[in-house]
């Protein structure tokens, strides 16, 4: 295995009463896309939190290019962050700016560079994500498609070494979603940045994933190349990957028996 | 029974104090990013704009109106004994000491307060704020000291506003309506409104409303649950607790500078 970006060890999370992870384990390699999946509420997002010190774990540790993330100082902490990108699922733009501020929102904040300057860097991003026609549209005035787009273009504009994309295939028509899936393909090979791809969408992940870890109560169910783990003699892996309704992961929630319950019995 | 009473009484005390101290480093933190501000006014710019100049059309109209039915209530009474001409002073003080403050401080609560809450709110709910920090920036030095500083200046530029307004539509009333000699108007304000103890004085009021009501806004929206529900409840919050604030706080302050 390359050499490895993020290193996450004897992880332990939990929401309140509710333990998200009980004792996580992963590894995520240098200059490659990785997919984190598994099913809803599993804390795929909560995860991607963890690594960008959003959210601090109960017990072990995120280690990002050989530093502590839960360690750092804030300052520190925010030193590290110049070198993430995230792609929130909603793409979370500024509403009152435009799509050209939006993108050139982090120079602004971080750098005093002249405004040709940043008007290069803005649309060479644009280009890449096919919307510098756009550049003057405000948020609203954007589909869902092009808002994940233009959030894209934000999110690289300071060429970030960890790009860290939250269910980017979600609500999106086919056109944009194989625009999206080429475009994360792209920006790993181009810019040689390590990617890790959080999303249930099975088919479209694995077309672009070098390696796939799949979580599931809190721990790292499965993990291996996309070949490895459709070749895997797992019920639970098959279950999620072919997607039926019914297997070790039961299609019902925990409930008393049906029939009882229509007769009049507890519920 | 007794027992579980008991223990909600001191689950919810605790969650006070907590809130309390949250709030408390919450304004340090605020704070902390006034320096990095002073590099960039323009931010502050922006937001004099919209929690400032927005405001003023509520301000002026309300200053007027009260104004003018404080002349109008005043005069009655003041013509039975035969001293309509302290009328002047009658609106001013009331005006200067008490009304402007209070009255543009709940108005401005309403008005830019509410409007902040849920911006901050919104701006959570839509994970805005996750992706500054994410880019990192910090979204409390770029989004919320820049808007509280701007509140806290606006508001005592909105109370002069609201009392010269509420006093000169007074005179309208007062003198050219109902009669009221215009010399003894004007020169008994003159005599009887000290610049240092009413007007300094009904300036800090409006400067320490500023802060709190600019406080409970930002904190409110920044610590809002990020659903729609979340944020329509941090917004009620926020005008309930500055009202709160801002009448409880006067009757203090009042007593400090005004009473005994």
């Amino acid at each position: 295995m390359p050499e490895s970006i993020v290193t996450i060890s004897d992880l332990q999370f939990s929401r309140g009463e509710r333990e998200i992870f009980s004792a996580v384990n992963l590894v995520i390699p240098k200059g490659k896309v990785t997919a984190i999946m598994g099913p809803s509420g599993t804390g795929k997002t909560t995860l991607l939190r963890l690594i960008g010190g959003q959210l601090v774990p109960d017990r072990g540790d995120v280690v990002v290019e050989g530093k502590s993330i839960p360690a750092l100082s804030n300052k520190e902490l925010y030193i590290s962050r110049k070198r993430m990108g995230m792609l929130f699922q909603s793409g979370a733009l500024l509403t009152d700016l435009n799509v050209f501020e939006n993108i050139a929102f982090p120079i602004r904040e971080h750098y005093d560079f002249p405004e040709t300057m940043i008007r290069d860097l803005v649309f060479m991003k644009l280009e890449i994500v096919g919307l510098r026609g756009a550049y003057k549209l405000m948020p609203s005035e954007l589909s869902g498609g092009m808002a994940r787009r233009v959030a894209l273009a934000r999110a690289i504009i300071l060429d970030p070494v960890l790009m860290m994309y939250d269910e980017p295939f979600t609500g999106l028509d086919p056109i944009t979603l194989g625009t999206i899936v080429s475009i994360i393909k792209e920006l790993n090979q181009a810019l040689g940045m390590s990617s890790v791809v959080v999303s249930h969408d099975v088919s479209e992940v694995l077309s672009i994933a070098d390696y796939v870890h799949i979580l599931s109560e809190g721990v790292v169910a499965a993990s291996g190349t996309p070949e490895e783990l459709r070749e895997s003699d797992s019920e639970w892996v098959r279950q999620f990957l072919q997607g039926l309704p019914d297997g070790p992961v039961p299609f019902h929630y925990p409930a008393s028996d049906y029939h009882q319950a229509l007769k009049g019995g507890s519920l | 029974m007794i027992l579980e009473s008991v223990r909600n009484i001191g689950h919810k005390t605790l969650s006070i104090f907590q809130r309390v101290g949250q709030a408390s480093i919450f304004l340090l933190h605020i704070l902390g990013g006034i320096k990095s501000l002073l590099l960039r006014p323009s931010l502050i710019v922006q937001q004099v704009y919209s929690a400032g100049v927005l405001s003023l059309l509520i301000i002026l109209f309300s200053g007027l109106f009260v104004g003018m039915v404080l002349s109008l209530l005043g005069y009655v009474t003041l013509v039975e004994f035969g001293v309509e001409g302290s009328l002047g002073v009658l609106v001013s003080l009331s005006m200067i000491r008490e009304l402007g403050p209070v009255l543009a401080a709940l108005l401005f609560s309403g008005r830019a307060g509410s409007a902040l809450t849920a911006e901050i709110g919104l701006m959570k709910a839509t994970e805005q704020l996750a992706s500054m920090e994410m880019m990192a920036v910090d979204p409390v030095k770029r989004i919320v000291t820049p808007r509280f500083i701007a509140g806290v200046f606006s508001l005592p530029v909105l109370t002069a506003i609201f009392m010269a307004v509420g006093i000169y539509s007074s005179f309208l009333v007062g003198s050219i309506w109902l009669g009221v000699d215009e010399g003894s108007f004007w020169s008994q304000m003159q005599a009887n409104v000290d610049f240092q103890h009413d007007l300094i004085n009904g300036f800090i009021k409006s400067f320490v409303f500023g802060v709190v009501v600019m406080w409970i806004a930002v904190f409110e929206g920044y610590h809002a649950i990020p659903t729609s529900a979340g944020v329509s409840e941090a917004t009620t919050r926020s005008v309930v607790y500055s009202a709160l604030a801002i009448l409880g706080l006067d009757f203090i302050l009042t007593s400090i500078m005004f009473g005994l």
